[in-house]
C-alpha cells in the first residue's frame, strides 16, 4: 500500500526539508568535504587571482628576465618570495598557477554548461517522444561516444584552427552526447509516471510537458554526472593544451604551462611542470570526491 | 492452551534523524497451536513492524527496546543473530506480500528451495528435492517436478505466492507470519490462497499470525483478532466478538467505513481526520482527536481493560452499548 | 431516449510485440516466432449516461485500465470508436476534439507518483486553466483557494509540495486538479485503491458529493466488488479484455447472469462473523498473450459445454442488462 521500505514507518511530520537532508548526507563524508573546501577555494582562488596573485604574469612589465629558473623560495629583485619558483621567462609559478587553474575551470564550466544544456535537451527530446526521433538522436550520441575523445577533439581542432573558444566549442562537442545518453536513460523513467500522463491528459502542449515537467524531475543524476564531467574537461583541455593544440600561449591554462616547462624536468628545474601538474591533480581529485559523495547523497536506492 | 508464541510489551523504536518514532509501543498478545490470529491495521499502525520484530528482522535506524517474545520459554527479543538464523525459517517463517521478496529472480526455484531445505537440515540434494516436490505438490502447484526447475518470472504472481508459501511450510514451522499475503492478488486467486492456507493451518496445527489491513478477509480466517492503532494494539479479543461487538470506536469506525455495510449510494460512515504522525502523538489516547466519544479523561495513558463483552481494549468510553447490525 | 455522454462502440486494443533487426532477420531465415500480440481489449462496447456512474470491474488482464487510458485519449484504439456528446473524439487530433478532450478527465491510481514533485500544489491546480485561459493568472489564487476547499483541503494547502501530505490528501489534490479544468466526465483508475479503508471512505464520499453537487459522470475501474456496489449505477464486467455482464448494480448483485461474475461475487470476501470457507474456482486466469479460444471463461467455468470452446458468445441484450454466455443463448451443446 504504501512504497516506504517495510522495516521503515512513514515518520510523516517531516521536520526536516529534502535539501537540508541531503546536505547533511553529503557532510557525512570527511573525504567529501575535503574535496568541496578545496573545490571552494579553488574556484575563489580563480575568481579572484587579479587580486590574490603577488604577480600578474603575463603582464611583460611586471617581468624580469633575469629572474628565470630560480627555484623555489628564492628572493626577487623587488623583495617578493617566488614561492614555487620561476619559469623560463622570470614568470612566478605561483601566480602563473593561479591564472592557469583560472583559464583550465573557465574552459571547463564554460564547456560543461554549454553541452549540459545541447544534451539535457536532446535526451529529453528523444525520451518524450520515442519512435524514430529518438532511434536518430541516439544513433548520432552512440556514434559520437564511440570515438575517443581525444581523436575527436584533436581532429575538430584541426579543422577550426587554434584559440580558447575553440578548445570550449571541441570540449562542447565531444561531451554533450554523454550528458543527452545520461538524460534520457532517466527521462525514459520519469516518462512513465503518472502524472506526466496527467499533464498531458489537461491538455498542456508537448513543449511545456517537456521542459517544466519531465525535466526538472531528471535533474538529480545529471548533477552528478555534470560534476565529474568537469574533471574530465579539464583533464582534456589540459591534455589538449599539453600537446600544443588547446589554449594559447598568451593565456595558458594548467596544461600548457606543464607543457612550458616539460623540457626541464630532468635537468633540473622540476618545479616548472611539477606544481602546475600536482595543481592539476588536486583539482581534478578534488571534483571527483565531491562527485562520488553527491552520488550516493542523490541515490535513492541508498536512501533510508 | 499454552501459547507457542507470546509477545509482551513489545516495544520497537526508530531512531531517525528526525526524532525517535515508537512504530510499535507495547504490544502483547499470544498465539495459540492451530490459532490463526489476525493483526489488523492501516499504514502507520506498526502491524508490520511487529511481523518484523518477531523474526528478528528489523533493520537500522530501528531496534526492539522493550518487551519480551516468548518462544517455547526462550525470549527472543534478546538473542543474537546466529541464534535468529537457526529459529528462522525451521521453527518461525515468513511469508511477504510481494513473493519477490523471497524468490531470488535468477535462480531456479530448485535452487532457492533445496538452499532453504539444507540450511537447517543435513541431509542429502535428492532428499532435498524430495522435500520440495512435495511441499509444491501440498499448495497446489500442478506438475511440481517440472516446475521445480522454472525460474520465478515463469510462474504467474499467484503461483509465486504459493511457491513463497511452500517455502515457508518446508519445515513444519511453528509459527508463520503472513504480512498482507493477498493483498496484490486477484479476487479469484486470492480466494485460492485463503482456500489452500485455511487447509494447511487445519491439518498442520501451525500457528499463523495475519498481518492485514482487510477486516473482511481476516474475519473469514481467523481465530482472534488485533486491531492496532499508531503502535499499540487498541482491541483485542475471539475475531467473532470484536466484529460483532467492537468496543473501541476506531474498530467500531472501522467496520462502519466498509462499504458493504452502508446502504448503496449513501455516504459512507467515516472516520473524520487521520492517523497522526508517529514522531507527534497526542498525549494519551492516540485517537483522541477523531474519536466521538472523546473526553477530557482520555488525556490520560489508556491501559488495556476487559469489556463486559469479553475482549480487551484500551478505551475508557467503548462502544458496548453499539451492536453491529447484521 | 437522452443521449449519452460518452459511448465506446466496438473498442480494441491489440499490442504487437515489435521485432528489432535481428528477431526480423531470424523470422526471414525460418527461425523466429510471429511477433506476439496482446490482445488486451476485444470488442468492447458500452455507454455512460450523464450523470451516472458506471462501474467498471476486471482482474488482472481484463482490459480495464486500458479502455479507461482509450477514453481518456491517452492511447491510441485499435479499432473502434469513442464519442464523447455524439463527436468521434477517437483520435485526439483536431482541435474541436481537444476541447472536448479537457472534458474527460483521469483520476490515477498511485498518488505518489500522480503529482509532479516538484511543483508547489498550487501551481499544480492552477496550470491548465491558465494556460487554457479558462482563468487569468491574477485569479489564480483564489481559484486554487476554491478548488482546495471544494475536495476538503485549507488553503494553505496550496504553498506546500506534494511529498508533504499524505496519500487521501494528495489524492485530494488529483480530484482538484482534475476539476480545475470543469470536465463532465472522471474516469476513476483504481483511485481508492492505494489508500487505507478509512481514507477510502472520505475519498468515496467525496467522490459521491462532487457527483451531486456538480452532476458529473464517472467511469470507475475497480477490482473492489464492495466500492463499486456503492457507488455504481450499473457495473461492466470484464473478462480478458471482453465484456461478460452489463446490468444496474441491484440486479447484478443479487442476481448474476455470468458464471464469472457469479464466482467473482461469491468469492469476495464480506465481512462475517464466523470462519467461513474459501470455495475458488479453479484455474489460473489465462495469459492475455494465449487466451484460450470461443470463450475465453470457459476453461474455469463449473458449467461449459462444447460450444464453448468453439464459439465466441455474443453480447446479447435484454432491457438494461446484457450478458455475453451461451448457457443465456441456447445451450451450451
Amino acid at each position: 500500500m504504501s512504497d516506504t521500505s517495510p522495516t521503515t514507518p512513514k515518520a510523516r511530520a517531516k521536520a526536516i526539508s529534502p535539501l537540508r537532508a541531503a546536505m547533511l548526507d553529503f557532510a557525512a563524508s570527511p573525504l567529501a568535504m575535503v574535496g568541496l573546501v578545496v573545490m571552494v577555494a579553488m574556484a575563489l582562488a580563480a575568481l579572484f587571482a587579479p587580486w590574490i596573485t603577488p604577480q600578474n604574469p603575463y603582464d611583460l612589465s611586471q617581468l624580469s628576465i633575469m629572474d628565470n629558473n630560480l627555484p623555489p623560495g628564492s628572493e626577487a629583485f623587488g623583495g617578493m618570495t617566488y614561492w614555487l619558483g620561476t619559469d623560463p621567462q622570470g614568470r612566478d609559478m605561483l601566480s602563473a598557477i593561479i591564472y592557469g587553474l583560472r583559464m583550465s575551470l573557465m574552459v571547463a564550466v564554460t564547456a560543461t554548461l554549454c553541452a549540459l544544456a545541447i544534451g539535457m535537451a536532446m535526451g529529453i527530446i528523444a525520451a518524450y517522444f520515442g519512435g524514430r526521433i529518438d532511434t536518430l538522436i541516439m544513433r548520432v550520441v552512440d556514434l559520437q561516444l564511440s570515438f575517443p575523445a581525444i581523436l575527436v577533439a584533436l581532429i575538430l581542432l584541426a579543422i577550426l584552427g587554434k584559440g580558447v573558444d575553440k578548445v570550449i566549442i571541441a570540449l562542447v562537442i565531444v561531451q554533450w552526447a554523454y550528458y543527452a545518453r545520461t538524460v534520457r536513460g532517466s527521462a525514459l523513467v520519469e516518462r512513465q509516471r503518472d502524472y506526466i500522463a496527467a499533464a498531458r491528459g489537461l491538455g498542456l502542449g508537448h513543449t511545456r510537458v517537456m521542459f517544466r515537467h519531465l525535466l526538472p524531475n531528471t535533474l538529480p543524476p545529471l548533477i552528478v554526472v555534470a560534476t565529474v564531467q568537469i574533471a574530465q574537461a579539464i583533464a582534456l583541455e589540459a591534455t589538449l593544451s599539453f600537446l600544443g593544440v588547446g589554449v594559447p600561449v598568451t593565456e595558458p591554462s594548467l596544461g600548457l604551462l606543464i607543457a612550458n616547462g616539460y623540457s626541464y624536468l630532468l635537468s633540473g628545474s622540476y618545479w616548472i611542470s611539477l606544481y602546475p601538474g600536482v595543481a592539476l591533480l588536486i583539482a581534478i581529485v578534488a571534483i571527483n570526491l565531491v562527485g562520488d559523495q553527491l552520488r550516493d547523497v542523490l541515490n535513492p536506492r541508498l536512501r533510508r | 492452551m499454552t501459547a507457542v508464541l507470546q509477545v509482551e510489551d513489545l516495544k520497537t523504536h526508530f531512531f531517525t534523524r528526525a526524532g525517535v518514532v515508537p512504530a510499535v509501543d507495547g504490544v502483547s498478545f499470544a498465539v495459540n497451536k492451530g490459532e490463526v490470529m489476525g493483526l489488523v491495521g492501516e499504514s502507520g499502525s506498526g502491524k508490520t513492524v511487529t511481523g518484523f520484530s518477531i523474526m528478528g528482522m528489523v533493520d537500522k535506524p530501528g531496534r526492539i527496546v522493550g518487551g519480551r517474545i516468548l518462544y517455547k520459554g526462550r525470549d527472543l527479543a534478546s538473542v543474537g543473530e546466529r541464534e535468529w538464523q537457526k529459529i528462522r525459517g525451521r521453527h518461525i517463517a515468513m511469508i511477504f506480500q510481494d513473493p519477490m521478496m523471497t524468490l531470488n529472480p535468477v535462480l531456479k526455484i530448485s535452487t532457492q528451495m533445496i538452499e532453504a531445505v539444507q540450511a537447517h537440515v543435513d541431509i542429502s540434494k535428492q532428499a532435498a528435492r524430495e522435500r520440495c516436490r512435495a511441499a509444491l505438490a501440498r499448495v497446489g502447484i500442478p506438475s511440481p517436478d517440472e516446475r521445480l526447475d522454472a525460474y520465478p518470472h515463469q510462474f504467474s504472481g499467484g503461483m509465486r505466492q504459493r511457491v513463497a508459501i511452500a517455502i515457508a511450510l518446508l519445515h513444519d514451522p511453528e509459527v508463520i507470519v503472513a504480512d498482507e499475503p493477498t493483498t496484490a492478488l486477484d479476487v479469484t486467486i486470492q480466494a485460492q490462497i485463503l482456500a489452500e492456507v485455511q487447509k494447511l493451518a487445519e491439518g498442520s496445527g501451525t500457528a499463523l499470525i495475519w498481518i492485514t489491513h482487510d477486516l473482511s478477509v481476516v474475519s473469514s480466517l481467523a481465530d482472534n483478532i488485533a486491531v492496532m492503532y499508531a503502535g499499540r494494539v487498541v482491541e483485542q479479543g475471539r475475531a467473532a466478538t470484536v466484529l460483532e461487538h467492537p468496543a473501541h470506536p476506531y474498530t467500531y469506525g472501522l467496520i462502519e467505513s466498509i462499504p458493504s455495510r452502508n446502504k448503496r449510494g449513501v455516504d459512507l460512515a467515516q472516520i473524520p481526520g487521520m492517523t497522526p504522525p508517529l514522531l507527534d502523538l497526542p498525549e494519551g489516547c492516540a485517537f483522541r482527536p477523531r474519536c466521538p466519544n472523546a473526553t477530557d479523561a482520555c488525556r490520560a495513558e489508556q491501559p488495556p481493560r476487559k469489556m463486559p463483552t469479553g475482549q480487551m481494549a484500551r478505551c475508557i468510553h467503548p462502544m458496548v452499548a453499539a451492536e453491529v447490525a447484521q | 431516449m437522452s443521449e449519452a455522454l460518452v459511448e465506446i462502440a466496438n473498442l480494441s486494443k491489440r499490442f504487437r510485440e515489435e521485432h528489432d533487426m535481428a528477431a526480423r532477420m531470424a523470422a526471414r531465415m525460418g527461425m523466429g516466432h510471429e511477433p506476439a500480440t496482446v490482445h488486451a481489449v476485444d470488442d468492447v462496447s458500452f455507454s455512460v449516461a450523464p450523470g451516472e456512474v458506471v462501474g467498471l470491474v476486471g482482474e488482472s488482464g481484463s482490459g480495464k485500465s486500458t479502455i479507461g487510458r482509450m477514453i481518456a485519449g491517452l492511447l491510441p484504439p485499435t479499432e473502434g470508436t469513442i464519442r464523447f456528446q455524439g463527436a468521434d473524439i477517437t483520435t485526439r487530433n483536431r482541435a474541436e476534439t481537444k476541447a472536448a478532450a479537457l472534458q474527460i478527465q483521469m483520476i490515477f491510481q498511485d498518488p505518489m507518483s500522480s503529482l509532479n514533485p516538484r511543483m508547489r500544489v498550487r501551481d499544480i491546480i492552477a496550470e491548465a486553466p491558465v494556460y487554457h485561459g479558462l482563468i487569468k493568472q491574477s485569479q489564480a489564487r483564489q481559484f486554487v483557494a476554491d478548488m482546495l476547499e471544494r475536495v476538503g483541503l485549507e488553503a494553505t494547502a496550496g504553498d506546500r509540495y506534494p511529498h508533504q501530505f499524505s496519500g487521501g490528501q494528495r489524492q485530494r489534490i488529483v480530484i482538484a486538479r482534475a476539476l480545475a479544468v470543469s470536465p463532465q466526465f472522471l474516469i476513476c483508475d483504481e483511485s481508492v485503491a492505494a489508500l487505507d479503508v478509512s481514507i477510502q471512505a472520505q475519498v468515496l464520499n467525496l467522490f459521491m458529493r462532487l457527483r451531486r453537487e456538480l452532476g458529473l459522470a464517472y467511469l470507475f475501474i475497480s477490482h473492489d466488488l464492495g466500492v463499486v456496489e456503492h457507488i455504481s449505477d450499473r457495473v461492466v464486467i470484464l473478462y480478458l479484455g471482453r465484456v461478460v455482464e452489463i446490468a444496474p448494480t441491484e440486479a447484478l448483485y443479487s442476481d448474476a447472469c455470468h458464471p464469472y461474475t457469479q464466482a467473482l461475487l461469491a468469492e469476495v470476501p464480506r465481512l462475517s462473523f464466523e470462519k467461513r470457507r474459501f470455495e475458488p474456482i479453479k484455474g489460473e486466469i489465462p495469459s492475455p498473450l494465449n487466451p484460450p479460444p470461443g470463450c475465453h471463461f470457459h476453461t474455469r467455468c463449473p458449467f461449459a459445454g462444447p460450444r464453448c470452446s468453439r464459439e465466441v458468445p455474443r453480447l446479447r441484450h435484454d432491457g438494461p442488462r446484457a450478458v455475453a454466455c451461451h448457457l443465456q443463448d441456447g445451450g451450451v451443446e
